[in-house]
């Protein structure tokens, strides 16, 4: 059999009312604060497909805002998310849109951090409460928040991911999966890469001291 | 390894290690998860308290849903039999009523166990933790059953589907069914081959059911579907204690099942294109709704 688990037919325990409308988002909410990874102040919200037609009724607009302040599927509070975001001084905005050919339980995030830089976010709540996040920053990704995860923004050059994973041996993380994508050869690459272990800020900052590595982010697993 | 994909390898397995279901599929998890007996105990006692707590919110709050369609029919059948008014009987009273508060609550943004989903929460609550009351289950046995029902809803969710947009109501409700039908067979002392026809029998009995939400939300018809799917697993369950059989192995009815849901137009698994949701009054309600 997979790997389901029995609370996975009976659970999650969550508040309503459906898990990919309501718990899906407060995941993508969780995750979208992960690699966000500091405060922020304004947020913009593109709906997409079925959170498009029934956001409201669902709650999915509760779900998100709640997600993004920290809330976990289960918590009473998301029903009152708005005023919470509002005590924070938080400002967010619900559009309508069309994404094009992406899944029909797909948010696009626009979320200006404290230090000014928007960071845009999509991803997908595709059943069960399960989620994936498949663009940061103009770049294609596939991260589901399972695992502590790395991700960088390097020169496309040979032997920068042999660079990293020296220093994850080092450390002796396991990586559990990996993706490379490149926007145009030659020039930037994202690597994303899930790792069985926490990764500390030691390691990040050994990475990041690298002259071919531009960025480095770390993304928790959500619960 | 205590895998299993199918009812049958569910209860060989029983057999040849001399376990119950229960312990089968607590060994299973153990296997899965690397934690221990008493961290899973604890996690299903969690998801009953929940339950219990669920079902005191919807009968003693003033429940309205998010687009305010719905709420209050929980408390007005309960209300109904607190004056005698009942037609089915205390025991499926009860169930109804609970199975109902559940739904409302999780159509209100409230706490729920999700069983399978969201949209099928109310349907084991209220058969499963009706019956435990009135025969005066303590909650230990009563986390015994709930390991039961996860264990069939696992080989659901292998073998077919427990998804709407999958595989229609049927896969939803009628999967929340087939669990708590397990579930209170086994409550009740069934062995193992009562509790598969009690599965069998509830799965059957809701093959084919669409899923058609109006307006798209969690709340007509899923609310009182979910009471349906309560009566139904009492129903089952009932056979199958008596000795009733079921004529098809419930392992072919979940196939069964899988290809009845393959067979569903897109338009009925929860598209909101057909059924209930493009009738006149659906169709006004889905207006009103964006223009509210």
């Amino acid at each position: 059999m997979s790997n389901l688990s029995a609370f996975d037919t009976l659970g999650p325990v969550m508040v309503g009312p459906s898990s990919s409308h309501t718990a899906g988002a407060v995941r993508i909410g969780n995750l979208a604060r992960e690699i966000v990874g500091q405060d922020f102040k304004k947020i913009k919200i593109y709906l997409h497909g079925s959170f498009k037609e029934t956001y409201q009724g669902h709650g999915t607009d509760k779900a998100l805002i709640g997600g993004l302040l920290g809330l976990s599927t289960e918590s009473s509070q998301i029903k009152k998310s708005f005023q919470l975001a509002k005590q924070q001084k938080i400002d967010f905005e619900f559009i309508p849109t069309d994404l094009g050919e992406a899944h029909p339980n797909t948010v696009k995030l626009e979320i200006k951090d404290i230090d000014g830089d928007t960071n845009v976010i999509t991803a997908s709540s595709i059943g069960g409460g399960n989620i994936v996040v498949t663009e940061i920053d103009g770049v294609e990704v596939d991260l589901t928040g399972d695992y502590p995860t790395l991700i960088t923004l390097h020169k496309d050059k040979p032997g920068v991911i042999a660079q990293i994973s020296t220093v994850l041996n080092e450390y002796k993380l396991n990586i559990a999966e990996m993706k490379v994508v490149r926007q145009d050869k030659g020039a930037l690459a994202t690597a994303v890469i899930g790792l069985d272990q926490q990764l500390d800020t030691s390691i990040l900052n050994k990475i990041r001291k690298k002259s071919e590595i531009k960025k480095v982010k770390r993304v928790n697993p959500i619960e | 390894m205590y895998d299993f994909n199918t009812v049958k390898e569910l209860i060989n397995l029983s057999k040849k290690h001399e376990l119950s279901i229960t312990e089968l599929v607590i060994k299973r998890e153990k296997e899965l998860s690397e934690k221990s007996e008493v961290e899973i105990r604890n996690e299903m006692k969690k998801s009953l308290t929940v339950m219990r707590d669920a079902i005191e919110q919807g009968l003693t709050e003033d429940i309205t849903s998010m687009s305010g369609l719905v709420g209050g029919d929980a408390k007005l059948v309960a209300a109904a039999r607190d004056k005698g008014e009942e037609i089915t009987g205390e025991v499926m009273s009860q169930a109804i009523t609970r199975a109902l508060a559940v739904s409302e609550v999780n159509a209100a943004m409230g706490k729920i166990v999700a069983v399978p989903t969201a949209g099928s929460c109310g349907i084991l609550p209220g058969a499963l933790l009706t019956i435990a009351d009135d025969h005066d289950i303590k909650n230990n046995k009563i986390v015994d059953s709930l390991f039961v029902a996860s264990g069939i809803g696992l080989v659901v969710a292998e073998q077919a589907s427990v998804s709407g947009a999958a595989g229609g109501c049927q896969a939803e409700c009628g999967t929340a069914s087939g669990m708590a039908a397990a579930a209170i067979t086994y409550l009740l002392g069934g062995d193992n081959e009562k509790v598969a026809a009690a599965t069998a029998i509830a799965l059957k009995n809701i093959l084919g059911l669409v899923c058609d939400p109006v307006a798209g939300l969690v709340e007509v018809p899923c609310i009182k579907r979910n009471a349906m799917g309560t009566a139904n697993a009492l129903v089952a369950a009932e056979m199958a204690l008596a000795g009733v059989e079921s004529v098809i192995p419930v392992d072919e009815v979940i196939i069964a099942m899988r290809e009845v849901g393959d067979a569903l137009p897109k338009e009925l698994r929860e598209t909101s294109l057909g059924g209930l949701a493009t009738t006149s009054t659906g169709c006004k309600i889905k207006e009103q709704l964006k223009t509210d």
